[in-house]
């Protein structure tokens, strides 16, 4: 990995996961689904760096992949 | 598969059979150049070959234009090579042009784009033209060089059956209605379209994708408001699930394309009462039209894997093929010939090597490659092949409406673009400080000059432009006659920039294409004579 930052970066991390779970709340499947679909490009928007893009995109498909191994830099 | 209504400008036959003294020959006729096919492709490389003086036969089974619109939108750089092959002024007289494009998300507008024109260009960015007017244009054409004494024939109903492929020569089996007779071409130039018969007989093969899905097509000849715009709905009220596009033809003819999945039946589409109830919910039950045309096609997006096998060379649909989105058909067809002709005048006059048509095959490859990697990301934009595709397209067509950032990820079709030949094998020295959009490889940029446009000024043969630098009166080299263009920094403010940037002068070695060869910012001799001798496969 290169660009991708991998290390904590988010500030109060408690509260940022509460309203990304909150986000969905009382939406049906399809709903949530496509809520994450746009924020998924709102987010990739504001990064912008083609790079680091690719990074994420291969960390977050490999860390399903590897079950409960986590992505480490 | 389609069917017309009514007699049509495409029913009548433009070039009828006629004998040919070929047929009583008593030992087949050697040509220097066979075109097999008569569409818009197989039309210019034989008016390419003739306007340069190679002589040149275009056989094709039928005898009329193409049935139905078919291809309908001609981007710049195909009008200006038309331009060239003398067919562009009645095009674009005839054509309509358009700049603005709308798109629908379900019931609602989500945005509207203007192609914004670049100014300082002869040709617009695309036109809107039946293809039948473009090949009874090209036809005319045909007729015009031949009254001129060029050596060109048009046969029609004339239908290959058989090809044989020797060394330096093809031979052809052909049937036409008073019987078969047998021809020889030293250069076969294979433009018979996307289901290539030429092609199947020497059983050469594609590689690429087919792509599940039938698009009906309809051309209605209505009086409506609707402007001059390209319509692209996703998923609209009227075709629920499935995508429409709407686009304006000269005549008050529109082109309506529905979208309307694998699992169908043909025949039932097809039917009249059945277009009617579809154009009727999307036009509303009031609206008055007459049907011209209708049709339903499947595509492909594939390429064979050479283009040039020996004396056979394809071009156009017959080489590759793309899904409709981007106009990448016809448009990528016309610069194959254009690119293919100056290199056989070449090699047929034996001033270049045979190894130069090879580069037809690195360019024209590339430019295909390109053409399917647009059209196929289209494609999946327009029609999603799995669910996580589908919420992907919703949710950037919904972002679409609200941000601007989403706009550029809508794929409604990447309008054709010339290819830029960066890695040709053909391209000499440039020199980085003069603009990027002229360097080597590159399509000629128009710009105004004093004695008119630029563009009109270049092609047919080799060309030296000196811009506000010395060079020779005359420049030959390897038998190649080069016309030198005098320029100067100042014809225009878009010439300036398009052509020197900041440098103060520069000088361009252009191919009969008008693609760069190479450029430098002073006249050196030795690098003029290897870049040319490079140009024509000569090192």
């Amino acid at each position: 990995m290169g660009k991708l930052i991998t290390e904590p970066n988010i500030p109060d991390p408690d509260g940022f996961y509460e309203e990304l779970v909150g986000l969905h709340e009382g939406l049906t499947e399809a709903q949530s689904a496509a809520v994450n679909a746009r924020l998924v490009l709102i987010l990739a928007n504001q990064v912008g760096d083609r790079e680091v893009l690719s990074e994420a995109m291969e960390a977050a498909r490999k860390a399903a992949e590897n079950g409960i191994d986590r992505q480490e830099g | 598969m389609a069917q017309s209504l009514g007699q049509r400008i495409f029913e009548t036959p433009l070039y009828p059979y006629r004998r040919s003294p070929d047929q009583k020959a008593g030992a087949p006729v050697r040509h220097k150049v066979v075109v097999v096919g008569a569409g818009p492709i197989g039309l210019a490389a034989g008016i390419d070959l003739a306007q340069q003086g190679v002589p040149v036969v275009i056989l094709d089974e039928n005898d009329k234009v193409s049935h139905g619109s078919r291809a309908i939108c001609f981007a710049k750089r195909p009008l200006e090579i038309l331009d060239r092959l003398g067919c562009g002024e009645r095009m674009v007289e005839k054509g309509v042009t358009w700049n603005i494009g709308k798109v629908f998300f379900g019931d609602r507008k989500v945005y509207e784009f203007d192609l914004l024109p670049e100014s300082g260009h002869k040709r617009p960015a695309f036109i809107n033209l039946q293809q039948y007017y473009l090949e009874q244009y090209m036809v005319d054409r045909v007729r015009e060089l031949e009254a001129a004494g060029a050596p060109i024939e048009l046969r029609g109903r004339n239908r290959v059956e058989a090809v044989g492929v020797h060394d330096d020569h093809v031979r052809l089996e052909i049937s036409t209605p008073e019987g078969p007779y047998n021809l020889e071409a030293e250069w076969l130039i294979a433009c018979d379209g996307a289901r290539s018969p030429i092609r199947s007989m020497l059983g050469l093969d594609f590689v690429g994708k087919v792509f599940e899905d039938n698009f009906l097509i309809a051309d209605v000849v209505m009086e409506a408001d609707f402007p001059t715009e390209r319509w692209f709905w996703f998923d609209p009220p009227f075709n629920p699930g499935q995508s429409a596009l709407l686009h304006k033809q000269p005549d008050n003819v529109w082109r309506i394309d529905f979208q309307i999945g694998w699992d169908i039946d043909r025949k039932e589409e097809l039917k009249e009462e059945n277009v009617r109830r579809r154009l009727h919910a999307m036009l509303g039950e009031d609206a008055k039209f007459d049907l011209e045309w209708l049709s339903i096609y499947t595509f492909q997006c594939r390429r064979m894997e050479k283009f040039r096998h020996g004396r056979v060379i394809f071009a156009g649909d017959a080489a590759h093929q793309v899904s409709p989105f981007g106009a990448r058909g016809a448009n990528s067809g016309f610069q194959d010939t254009d690119n293919l002709a100056w290199k056989l005048k070449l090699v047929i006059e034996g001033k270049a090597p045979e190894d130069l048509l090879e580069s037809y095959d690195a360019e024209r490859i590339f430019a295909a490659d390109e053409n399917i990697l647009n059209s196929t990301r289209s494609t999946e934009f327009i029609t999603p092949k799995s669910p996580a595709s589908r919420l992907f397209r919703d949710a950037v067509l919904d972002l679409s409406e609200h941000f601007e950032f989403a706009r550029p990820l809508v794929n409604a079709g990447r309008l054709s673009v010339p290819s830029i030949y960066d890695e040709s094998p053909l391209n000499g020295p440039d020199d980085a400080d003069l603009p990027r959009r002229t360097r080597p490889g590159a399509p000629a940029a128009d710009a105004p000059t004093r004695e008119g446009w630029l563009i009109d000024r270049l092609g047919n043969r080799f060309q030296i432009l000196a811009i506000g630098t010395d060079a020779p009166e005359h420049f030959e080299e390897a038998g190649v006659d080069v016309e030198v263009v005098r320029l100067s920094p100042d014809e225009s403010p878009e010439f300036r920039e398009r052509w020197l940037g900041e440098a103060p002068g520069a000088v361009y070695l252009m191919r009969p294409d008008q693609h760069v060869v190479a450029r430098w910012q002073a006249f050196d001799d030795a690098a003029m004579r290897a870049a040319l001798r490079r140009a024509i496969g000569l090192e």
